[in-house]
C-alpha cells in the first residue's frame, strides 16, 4: 500500500498501520474521503455491503469512488466470525470436523480431510486404501459442486440469471450422490481421523455413472451462456488483473494463482490422499485476469470429472476405517497439513499438548489470502469490475471469518 | 355523449389497459424466466400460480408508506408519478386498430417518443432525493444511458417515417398494407431491416432491460434509484417498467410489423374485428422476444455500454438515414 492510504491529508505525518495516534479519529478510508481531484469535487465513499447482492455473504467493502471509478478499496471482516479456531480448543478431535464444515461451508470435505490428516500424522496412523479412494472421490465431487457454484455466482455478478439456476441442475445432482454417501447435503463430517465413517451405498455408482454421461452437454452450455458470449468476453477480459509476482506477495492459491500462470497445486506438489496414483492436468491461466480465472475454474470442472471417471474405474476392496483408539490423544507436538480446496491451499496447523483436545488450532483458510488482494485489485476499475473482480476470486465468507 | 364523458372514459380505459396489462406481463415475465431458467414460476397462489401478481399488488398496497428521514420529502415523493404518469400517457399515441385508439394523433409516435423522454428525469430524482449513495450511481447512470440511446432510437423511426410519409401511427400501418413480390407482406422490416434492429437494441436500453439495466443493476447497485422505495410508490415504478415495455413492443409492432394487418385479412368487417387482438398477438410476441434477451445475456458495463451507443449505434443510424433516404430517391425517382 503506498503511504498516501494513511494519512487524512496530505500533511498530516505518516502513521504506521495499527497504530493510532490519541485524540484522534483511525485513519485510512473508514471516515474521511481523502481524494480531491482538480474540479474540487469530492470522492464519494460507499459501503457495499455487509448486505449487498455480489459480497458472497457478509462481506463489507468500502468503496472510494470519484464517480463511477473505484480509487481505493478496503475490506472489512468478521461478520461471520463465530471463533471456530477458539470453539475447535474445547472439542475432542473426533468431534472438530463438525466445527469445520460449517468454516467453507461449501466444500467441507477438505477442510475435514485437513484436519484428519493432521491428527493421522501426528499419530502415524495408516489410513486403508479405500479410504484414500473414498476420500479423493468424494473430495473431487465436493469441488465439482463448490466450482459450478462459483460458475453460476460469477455469472449472476456479470448479471446473468441463467447460469446461476443451471448449475443448480449440475449441483443438485452431485450433492444428492454427496448426501446419499455422507448423510448430509453440506454439513458431511465424513472425514475423521483414520478413514471415513462409511462405505459407497449401493448404486451410488451407477447414479455418478449417469451424471458423467450428461456433465459434458451441461459444461458446454455454460460455455454457450458465458466463455463464448460476446458480452461476457470484455466484462472480464483485462479486467481485476493480478500479476504472477503480486499473487505470490499475497500468498494467494488455487485458481486466482494458477490464473496467474504460476503452477502450484498441493495436489501435484504434495500429494495426498490417492492424488498420486491419478493422471490429470493443473489448468494454467497466462493473463491473470477475471477471465482466466473462470477459464481455470471451468477447466478445473473438467479435470475433476476426468479423475472421478478414473476414480470409479476402479474401485479398491478393503476396509474403509484404520484401527483407531475411541478417543484420540494424539503425542505432544504440531503438524501442518495442507489440501487442495476448491479455494487454494486449505491448511491446518494443529498444536497437540498430549490430551484429548487440541491445544491450538489454526486454519489456513485461502479465500482469507486471496481476498487481501482487492485493495490492489479493485483500485482504477469501475464499480461494475469491483464486483466481477470480487466474485472471480471466490471466496467464502464463512472461511475468511471462520 | 358529451365530449368530456368521452375524453373520461378514453383515459380510464388506457388506465384499465396499463394496470391490467401490468399485471400480466409481471406474470408473464415470471412464468417466461422461470422457463427460460429451468424452474416453474409461480404455481402456488391459484392455478397455475395466476394469483400471484394480484397478491403481490395487494402486498405492496397495504405496505407502509415509508420514506428516509433525510431524503428530499417533495422529490421522493413525487419522483415515482414523474415515472409512472409519462409511460401511461405513452399508451394514449397506440393505435389498436383502424377505429380503436384513445386519442387520435397526427404525430402519435413522435407523441411516445416525447413523453417516454420524460422517465430519466423522474429517475434521476428519484435518486437524488432517497439520499442514499447507491440511488444516485443509479440515477446518474439512468439519464447518461437514455440520452445516449433516445438519438439511435429517434433515428431508427425516421426510415418508417420516410417510407409511410406521416408519424402517424394510423397511416404508417395502414401503408404496410399488401404484399411484395405475391408472398412476402408488406411490412416495413423488409426495407428496414437495419431499422428495425437498431430500434430493438434501443428500445431494450430505453426501457431498461438487462443486458441494458444499468440504472438497476442488482448485482452492482442493489436495486439502484428504487433502492430506498417501498410499497406502491416501488409498485409504480415497477409498473412503469412493464407499461414501457409494452409501448416499447407496441411501437415497434406499429413501425416495422404491420400493426393489425395481417395479410389476407385487410379492409374488411372481420379485418377491423381481430385488428386488436391481431396487434396485442404481435405486441405480447415481440415482450416474449425482449424477456428472452432479458433471461439470458449477462449485462453489459456501463461504460462499453455508452461507447457502444456512441461510437457505433448514433453514427451508424445517421448513416442509415443517409443512405435510405437516397436509396427511397432513387427507386422512386
Amino acid at each position: 500500500m503506498t503511504d498516501d492510504r494513511l494519512r487524512a491529508t496530505p500533511d498530516e505525518p505518516i502513521v504506521a498501520e495499527g497504530r493510532r495516534v490519541p485524540l484522534t479519529s483511525p485513519k485510512g478510508l473508514r471516515r474521511v474521503p481523502r481524494g480531491v481531484d482538480e474540479l474540487a469535487t469530492e470522492h464519494l465513499i460507499v459501503n457495499m455491503g455487509p448486505q449487498h447482492p455480489s459480497t458472497h455473504g457478509v462481506l463489507h467493502i468500502l468503496l472510494e469512488l470519484d464517480g463511477e471509478v473505484v480509487m481505493a478499496a478496503e475490506a472489512s471482516l468478521g461478520y461471520l466470525h463465530r471463533g471456530i479456531e477458539k470453539l475447535a480448543e474445547s472439542r475432542r478431535h473426533h468431534q472438530v470436523g463438525t466445527l469445520l464444515d460449517r468454516a467453507d461451508y461449501v466444500s467441507g470435505i477438505h477442510t475435514e480431510l485437513a484436519y484428519a490428516m493432521a491428527i493421522e500424522r501426528l499419530m502415524e496412523i495408516e489410513v486403508p486404501e479405500k479410504a484414500h479412494w473414498l476420500r479423493t472421490l468424494m473430495g473431487e465431487i465436493n469441488r465439482i459442486t463448490s466450482h459450478v457454484l462459483f460458475v453460476g455466482t460469477f455469472g449472476m455478478d456479470t448479471g446473468s440469471m441463467p447460469t446461476f439456476l443451471y448449475t443448480m441442475r449440475e449441483r443438485e445432482a452431485l450433492v444428492d450422490i454427496l448426501e446419499a454417501v455422507t448423510g448430509s447435503r453440506m454439513m458431511f463430517n465424513y472425514v475423521r481421523p483414520g478413514g471415513v465413517t462409511g462405505d459407497l451405498p449401493a448404486g451410488i455408482i451407477a447414479k455418478l455413472e449417469t451424471f458423467l454421461a450428461d456433465v459434458d452437454m451441461y459444461l458446454d452450455e455454460y460455455d454457450v451462456l458465458l466463455t463464448d458470449n460476446e458480452i461476457f468476453g470484455p466484462r472480464t477480459k483485462g479486467v481485476g488483473v493480478i500479476d504472477g509476482t503480486t499473487a505470490v506477495a499475497f500468498g494467494m492459491t488455487g485458481a486466482p494463482l494458477r490464473a496467474t500462470g504460476v503452477a502450484w497445486d498441493i495436489r501435484k506438489a504434495h500429494p495426498y490422499a490417492a492424488y498420486a496414483e491419478l493422471d490429470f492436468d493443473v489448468p494454467l491461466g497466462s493473463q491473470g485476469d477475471c477471465f482466466d480465472r473462470f477459464v481455470v475454474k471451468t477447466a478445473e470442472i473438467r479435470e475433476s470429472l476426468k479423475m472421478i471417471r478414473q476414480l470409479i474405474a476402479g474401485v479398491p476392496e478393503g476396509p474403509h476405517m484404520a484401527k483407531v483408539p475411541k478417543v484420540l490423544r494424539p503425542p505432544a507436538g504440531e503438524v501442518y497439513t495442507a489440501v487442495e480446496s476448491p479455494r487454494g491451499e486449505l491448511g491446518i496447523h494443529l498444536v497437540s499438548d498430549g490430551s484429548d483436545l487440541p491445544y491450538r488450532m489454526r486454519l489456513r483458510s485461502p479465500a482469507y489470502y486471496n481476498l487481501a488482494v482487492i485493495d490492489e485489485a479493485l483500485a482504477g476499475g469501475l464499480i461494475a469490475d469491483a464486483v466481477v473482480t470480487l466474485g472471480s476470486l471466490d471466496i467464502i465468507l464463512g472461511e475468511i471469518d471462520r | 355523449m358529451s365530449p368530456l364523458l368521452v375524453i373520461v372514459l378514453r383515459t380510464l380505459a388506457g388506465l384499465g389497459l396499463l394496470l391490467l396489462n401490468g399485471v400480466v406481463l409481471i406474470y408473464m415475465l415470471r412464468k417466461v424466466l422461470g422457463h427460460l431458467h429451468l424452474r416453474l414460476g409461480p404455481t402456488r397462489v391459484g392455478p397455475w400460480g395466476i394469483f400471484q401478481t394480484s397478491m403481490d399488488v395487494v402486498k405492496l398496497l397495504t405496505k407502509e408508506d415509508f420514506r428516509p428521514t433525510a431524503s428530499d420529502k417533495w422529490l421522493f415523493r413525487i419522483a415515482p408519478l414523474l415515472i409512472f404518469v409519462p409511460s401511461f400517457m405513452a399508451y394514449l399515441a397506440i393505435g389498436f386498430s383502424p377505429t380503436w385508439h384513445f386519442a387520435n394523433l397526427d404525430t402519435g409516435v413522435l407523441f411516445v417518443f416525447a413523453v417516454l423522454s420524460f422517465v430519466p428525469i423522474g429517475i434521476m430524482m428519484a435518486g437524488w432525493a432517497s439520499n442514499s449513495k447507491w440511488s444516485l450511481i443509479g440515477g446518474m447512470r439512468a439519464a447518461g444511458q437514455q440520452i445516449a440511446y433516445e438519438i439511435p432510437l429517434l433515428l431508427s423511426v425516421l426510415g418508417v417515417a420516410m417510407l409511410a410519409g406521416s408519424l402517424d401511427p394510423k397511416v404508417i400501418v395502414e401503408s404496410q398494407a399488401g404484399l411484395w413480390l405475391g408472398f412476402l407482406p408488406k411490412w416495413f422490416i423488409v426495407p428496414q431491416f437495419l431499422g428495425f434492429w437498431l430500434f430493438a437494441i434501443s428500445a431494450q436500453a430505453e426501457t431498461n432491460q438487462t443486458p441494458f439495466d444499468m440504472s438497476e443493476a442488482e448485482s452492482e447497485l442493489v436495486t439502484g434509484f428504487a433502492n430506498e422505495y417501498s410499497g406502491m410508490r416501488f409498485g409504480f415504478m415497477f409498473l412503469a417498467e412493464f407499461s414501457n415495455m409494452f409501448v416499447a413492443a407496441a411501437v415497434g409492432t406499429t413501425l416495422f410489423f404491420g400493426g393489425w394487418l395481417l395479410p389476407g385479412l385487410e379492409h374488411n368487417a372481420l379485418a377491423l374485428a381481430l385488428g386488436p387482438i391481431i396487434f396485442m398477438v404481435k405486441v405480447y410476441l415481440g415482450i416474449f422476444c425482449m424477456m428472452w434477451v432479458r433471461g439470458t445475456l449477462p449485462r453489459i458495463r456501463i461504460d462499453q455500454m455508452l461507447s457502444f451507443a456512441w461510437k457505433a449505434l448514433i453514427p451508424l443510424s445517421l448513416l442509415w438515414v443517409v443512405v435510405f433516404a437516397v436509396i427511397l430517391k432513387a427507386v422512386g425517382a
